[in-house]
């Protein structure tokens, strides 16, 4: 199909967009990499008067400091792959990121449009989630932080004002003794998740004893989710028993129904994954 | 909506074009310009048919807007031939290999494959398949993709 017509502007800095933004009113929309946007406009899901493409508004590179994995919102998929500091700093997030889309989609796709987007099957919306990141938005009165637990509200809907836009993701840098699993299931790579779990786990000083567990879940709900607080407590422990602590989780999760698959079998899924993540991020941090 | 005069500059060649600011990447190069090597598949980005390199790197032109790729170099298969349109050796290695049937989906599976030896030199198969997801084949079975890769890759 062929999209709807509409303008097109390029912002050349956040504030020109966030200035746009607010002449545009309620029809105009942020153009990030493009990659799910521009398939809502060829399929006419979406029919915004004015795009305000911002890929020129930022050049930054991503950057540490004070504990912090400061990720630009430009930042490309394809960066967070390959990039070291991301590599080093949120391991999570490169070894999700190859769940992402493909080679194409990597290379326009950012960690800011993603986030805008909310799509309740979103990888980095999962690590987002399970490592306490915080998103940075610029509106006409300046910056807020918001933590991503706070970001999204329902199906590819988030918590920001309509003329807000996001410019940074702030993510705590991984410390020692922290493990960390992503897991997925879909049919074919690339295509959206079935069920995707990504897990965070820490040890205390003799590397014995999880201090906390972390899991968040996509593709189980209206959006992505992190699991019930009252679980790592079921995991904590030399002798964890990951298998109760995913029955617990998973039973507590009410998936929809939808062509891709029966929300029982969702519910089934999650649970298998979520042992396998918790596993898997507590032998890394043991490691 | 009013067409707005831009400059796209593909292959190493400039075209003067008057687009719509909704109109793809994909369809000036094929509708305006008639370069039948990017070609429409999905419009969702899954496909690959409609493969681009801007700035050497591999895009979706269906998910890229014309108004986009001004300023950039954007290549497509014909870019890579030599002069009177000699076959690119990866393109050699197609034929030999018996890697296209229809041929639809040719000009992106080279791209994206020349895309990776470019990056990694000598892929595994299994990068080659991963690197290959989002190009779809419906005639070939892959099999024979992954050999003219392999072959060209070991060049």
């Amino acid at each position: 199909m062929v999209a709807p017509a509409f303008d097109y502007v390029a912002a050349g800095s956040y504030d020109e967009a966030v200035r746009l933004l607010a002449e545009g009113g309620d029809d105009a929309k942020i153009l990030a990499g493009g990659q799910s946007l521009m398939p809502m406009l060829n399929l006419r899901l979406a029919h915004p008067d004015l795009l305000i493409d911002i890929n020129s508004a930022d050049q930054r590179p991503p950057s540490v400091a004070d504990g912090l994995l400061r990720l630009p919102a430009l930042t490309r998929h394809r960066v967070l792959l390959e990039h070291d500091l991301v590599g080093r700093h949120c391991p999570l997030l490169a070894g999700a990121i190859r769940h992402v889309g493909n080679v194409r989609v990597r290379n326009r796709g950012t960690i800011g449009g993603s986030l805008a987007h909310a799509d309740p099957t979103s990888e980095i919306g999962a690590c987002a989630l399970v490592t306490g990141a915080r998103v940075v938005a610029r509106g006409p009165d300046g910056d807020r932080t918001l933590p991503a637990s706070e970001l999204f509200d329902t199906y590819w809907t988030t918590t920001l004002a309509r003329g807000e836009v996001i410019t940074d993701v702030l993510i705590p840098v991984a410390r020692p003794r922290q493990g960390w699993s992503f897991q997925e299931m879909v049919r074919r790579t690339s295509d959206f998740a079935i069920v995707a779990v990504a897990a965070v786990v820490e040890l205390d000083e003799g590397a014995e004893v999880i201090t906390t567990a972390r899991v968040a879940l996509a593709g189980v709900a209206d959006r992505v989710t992190l699991a019930d607080p009252g679980v790592p407590a079921v995991v904590r422990g030399a002798d964890a028993d990951f298998d109760a602590a995913a029955a617990a989780i998973a039973g507590r999760l009410e998936p929809v129904t939808d062509v891709h698959a029966s929300g029982e079998y969702r519910r089934r899924l999650a649970r298998v994954l979520v042992a396998r993540a918790l596993r898997e991020a507590s032998a890394r941090a043991a490691a | 909506m009013n067409r707005r005069q831009t400059i796209l500059s593909v292959n190493g060649a400039d075209h003067e074009v008057w687009v719509l600011p909704s109109d793809t990447l994909l369809d000036v190069l094929h509708d305006e310009l008639g370069m039948a090597d990017v070609r429409y598949g999905c419009g969702e980005g899954v496909c690959g048919t409609c493969t681009v390199l801007l700035d050497g790197e591999p895009v979706n032109g269906c998910l890229t807007l014309a108004l986009q790729a001004a300023g950039h170099q954007v290549t497509t298969m014909r870019g890579l031939m030599g002069p009177g349109e000699a076959l690119h050796p990866l393109q050699e290695c197609f034929l030999r290999r018996g890697a296209a049937q229809c041929g639809f989906c040719t000009p992106g599976m080279v791209l994206a494959s020349f895309d990776l030896v470019r990056r990694v030199g000598r892929p595994t198969r299994e990068e080659i398949r991963y690197a290959l997801v989002g190009n779809l084949c419906r005639c070939t079975g892959y099999t024979k993709i992954l050999d003219a890769v392999e072959e060209y890759a070991d060049q």
